[in-house]
């Protein structure tokens, strides 16, 4: 269900610049108003979305440990996964954010049963950690490669990445001799580890269980973004000068759509333009979450510095002088100290 | 109450779903007898002051709620997402990548996807979105919203408590969500509806009143404790008094007080009691107190504010005692309180000194701001000085393993302290396979106020994963002895190895020290401290 809804709409999402630009010629929409204001939700989507989460405080200390506290010297702490101190967060948040090192952990349960009794297996399982990576930083490669589309003059790290990316070019793919442009490494990664994601949500019926069509619906989408720009590069070649041209006129703040852009850049662009505006009201907001999770953000130190919870507010509680008028009797029969004489209990009256 | 089904029937789980079936949004839940807790008692509520105290069942068609329960969730919830950043970012940003998702011991042990960690979350975020998220409201259910419904609510409470807040899911969450978060803020949801388990709101009034969950009052306090004395001098032949309520004391001790009154945290708590009379005249000067006999803290499964009004005894006991620190005994939950909350919820204590072992001079720095320490580290820093007699061939009957109990291990990171400790007492040590231990610890599946009878199978259940790994050394290495270091492990683990892993038996690690430890003038050990016959020393008197 979840998987045909979130298709037909991505079918919509490409269907919408088809129709809009090859048939209604609507340039203008498509190629800037669109993408400016796509542009716009995602900045101030996102800057709205972090004050949100910024603006609730975090009253109480929880990291996760995942290691040995601070304790005695002579106990080897582990300072990355137990931080005491803001340099170990920092290092933990790297992890985090560069390796996906919580993701790295990840095991499979195996569960059989050996003549009616149960055993339990924990199997390496780090294809998810791998597809994740790949697609992530696939992405960030393809993403600054596309500097080169508006930037001018062309930095020369993105010159240099492209050429790294595209090193297949030497001969080793098999496209090249038909007169087609090297192949990007990145271009193939990202399609087969978006593919892995899509499939694995659709092939393990745990996965199957819990995705809703917006876990599908932005899988999707970067496929067909993929897709579009593979198709662009591959077969529909359009003219790069004035894609440039588009692309960093509206960087420039003085747009112009350039004729002769075929169609499926407008595709191309549309998907990106409904991916980036989706992106601040969609769970695809954990690339900033990921910063601010109190359980990896934090030092595990709340047993030797203070920490304040601005809310915290006066609580009634039981005190001692309660307690003891009410045990006062029993107290002083078995012999224990008390505050006040047993002539005090006389006084106060007794709940039991 | 339920009766519990045979191992090899609770055994029988499926961990895949149907290929085709109705999404779980539209399928409520069915509460099954042996998986969740009876009601709370009205005269527990009303005794702490919680709202809508009611005589309720949740078998029962009708819940009794209060006419206006939605806006109360509703007001709630919102009210909670203001004030805990944890709660609404992990409302948000979870990407269902199921990396936590056969990761929580009750899935494992039910093979209900409900059980999930993801999924147990996303009953409240399907809420959450429909009511507070701009998505949600305009695109519903294909936004994964979903409408607060009575059949959501009692869904909410049945799998609410089925979460024994272990965070083993948070660990392999790329974000860092933990789901025992969640848990914890929807558990204070139920409560403002008088909606928990009579198993958390009696110790909670317990507590409150008499200063510990059983309800002990002082005098049955100091019985037991009296009690233990004997015992301890007709197996050393020392009599070994405590100290209560003493003022002017240098130090206080807390501990669980189910080790004052189950087996076998009874000798733990002989163990502690033998520990600081070998102290005592080397210089330690503790009491313990009746007012603040109760470490763990069952108001944490209730409300951040009843933890932080049943914490405030600890502080309020020490100031009135005039002690200068601390001393925390063996539990679970208590220390992940006490590490992560205690400070902030009634701190500072600055009527306390920075502690400082009287014996070997070591300072807590890392207990610097509350003050507290822990009793493992206590010990374990007068081994590594020497400063205990040990003869760790008193326990050469035992082969022991030593279970993390997820509090101390993912609240904490306490996990080499209690191992130095054992391996100085105990001749035999094995651990369980490493994706079981330390941070990957498996909860004992009773945790956070579930250790009751009538859940019995839930928590058989969700002990399976932790009774495999037990039964993995059991069978290897012929262990005999599951040691740990929280009280709620003590009471549960006992039916659960038996349930599983028959042959394995459940302990304290001052009970082994306590069993190790040599008396100056000591009469001839001939059993440990459960009576049972010492290795060797029956040969020896043979001969
Ligand atoms: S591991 Fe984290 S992000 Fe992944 S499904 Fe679980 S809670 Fe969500
Ligand atoms: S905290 Fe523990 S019990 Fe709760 S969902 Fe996570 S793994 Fe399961």
């Amino acid at each position: 269900m979840s998987i045909i809804v979130s298709s037909l709409a991505v079918l919509v999402v490409v269907a919408i610049p088809w129709i809009g630009v090859g048939a209604l010629d609507l340039r203008v929409l498509f190629g800037i108003v669109i993408p400016y204001a796509a542009m716009a939700t995602f900045f101030v989507g996102i800057v709205v979305r972090v004050i949100d989460w910024g603006r609730s405080p975090v009253p109480f200390r929880i990291p996760t440990t995942a290691g040995q506290e601070w304790s005695f010297p002579w106990i080897k702490r582990n300072p990355v996964d137990n931080p005491k101190g803001l340099g170990g967060v920092i290092v933990r948040m790297l992890f985090e954010v560069l390796t996906f090192r919580s993701l790295f952990r990840n095991t499979r349960l195996e569960y059989r049963r050996v003549d009616g009794v149960p055993k339990i297996d924990y199997e390496w399982e780090k294809w998810l950690w791998l597809a994740a990576i790949l697609f992530h930083y696939s992405f960030l490669v393809i993403f600054i490669r596309h500097f080169r589309f508006f930037m001018e003059p062309v930095p020369g790290f993105v010159t240099l990445l492209q050429n790294l990316d595209g090193f297949m070019q030497m001969g080793a793919a098999p496209f090249n001799g038909f007169g087609l442009p090297g192949v990007y490494l990145t271009d193939m990664l990202l399609m087969a580890a978006v593919t892995w994601l899509l499939v694995r949500r659709i092939l393990y019926s745990q996965m199957r269980y819990i995705s809703l069509p917006s876990d599908y619906f932005p899988l999707f989408l970067i496929l067909s973004l993929g897709f579009s720009g593979m198709l662009m590069r591959y077969l529909f070649r359009v003219d790069v000068t004035k894609v440039k041209e588009l692309a960093i006129g509206l960087f420039k703040f003085s747009p112009t759509v350039p004729e002769g852009i075929g169609v499926i850049f407008f595709i191309h662009l549309f998907i990106l333009c409904v991916l980036i505006a989706y992106f601040p009201f969609s769970k695809l907001m954990h690339l900033a979450g990921v910063f601010l999770s109190p359980t990896r953000n934090l030092s595990n130190n709340s047993r030797f510095v203070r920490h304040v919870n601005p809310w915290s507010y006066p609580v009634p509680t039981h005190t001692y002088e309660e307690y003891e008028d009410e045990f006062r009797e029993h107290m002083i029969e078995a012999g224990l100290p008390v505050e006040k004489g047993a002539d005090a209990t006389a006084g106060s009256e007794e709940k039991e | 109450m339920a009766t519990t089904p045979k191992p090899e029937e609770t055994a029988k789980i499926d961990h895949r779903s149907p290929l085709f079936e109705k999404g779980w949004m539209d399928k409520p839940a069915e509460p099954k007898p042996g998986i969740f807790c009876y009601g709370s008692k009205p005269k527990n509520l009303e005794y702490v002051g919680m709202p809508f105290p009611k005589e309720w069942n949740p078998a029962d068609e009708d819940w009794q709620l209060p006419e206006n329960w939605k806006e109360i969730i509703e007001e709630g919830f919102k009210d909670r997402l203001d004030r805990f950043r944890s709660l609404k970012l992990f409302m948000d940003i979870c990407v269902r990548c199921g990396a936590c998702a056969d990761k929580c011991h009750f899935f494992i042990g039910s093979g209900d996807p409900k059980n999930m960690p993801v999924l147990r979350a996303e009953l409240l975020r399907s809420v959450y979105r429909k009511k507070f998220t701009t998505g949600g409201k305009l695109l519903g259910k294909f936004g994964g919203g979903r409408e607060l419904t009575e059949d959501v609510l009692k869904e909410w409470w049945y799998y609410l408590y089925q979460c024994s807040e272990c965070r083993r899911c948070s660990l392999f969450c790329p974000y860092g969500i933990d789901t025992a978060e969640v848990t914890i803020l929807g558990r204070e949801l139920t409560n403002l509806l008088g909606l928990n388990t009579d198993w958390i709101a009696a110790p909670v009034a317990n507590c409150y009143r008499t200063g510990n969950h059983l309800g002990i009052q002082p005098h049955a306090y100091k019985d037991m404790l009296d009690f233990f004395t004997d015992e301890i001098e007709d197996i050393t032949g020392i009599r070994m008094e405590q100290d209560m309520n003493r003022k002017g004391a240098e130090i206080l001790f807390v501990t669980p007080s189910g080790d004052v009154f189950a087996d076998p945290g009874t000798y733990t708590c002989m163990g502690y009691m033998m520990l600081f009379h070998y102290l005592k005249s080397l210089g330690l000067d503790i009491t313990w107190s009746t007012y603040a006999s109760e470490g763990g803290n069952f108001g944490y499964f209730t409300s951040h504010e009843m933890a932080k009004r049943l914490n405030a005894k600890m502080y309020a006991e020490a100031k009135r005692l005039g002690v200068k620190w601390i001393l925390g005994g063996e539990c679970g939950h208590m220390w992940r309180v006490l590490n992560q909350y205690m400070d902030t919820f009634n701190g500072p204590p600055d009527f306390l000194e920075e502690p400082v072992s009287p014996l070997t001079g070591t300072k807590f720095e890392n207990a610097k701001a509350t003050k507290m320490v822990h009793l493992v580290e206590f010990t374990a820093d007068l081994i590594k000085h020497n400063k205990l007699k040990l003869d760790p061939s008193r326990n050469d009957n035992l082969v022991v393993t030593f279970h993390d109990s997820c509090n101390t291990a993912r609240g904490m990171g306490f996990f080499e302290e209690p191992r130095y400790v054992i391996k100085s007492v105990c001749n035999h040590f094995y651990e369980m396979p490493s994706e079981t231990i330390r941070e990957q610890t498996f909860c004992c599946g009773s945790g956070s106020g579930l250790n009751a009878g009538e859940d019995m199978e839930l928590r058989m259940r969700g002990g399976l994963p932790r009774a495999n790994a037990v039964k993995y050394v059991h069978e290897k290495h012929g262990v005999n002895m599951l040691s740990c270091i929280c009280a709620i492990d003590r009471a549960v683990f006992p039916d659960l190895l038996r349930y599983w892993v028959p042959g394995v038996e459940v302990t304290g690690v001052h009970e082994m020290v306590a069993n190790a430890l040599v008396f100056e003038g000591e009469q001839k050990r001939t059993t440990d401290l459960r009576g049972e016959p010492l290795p060797g020393m029956e040969d020896e008197e043979d001969v």
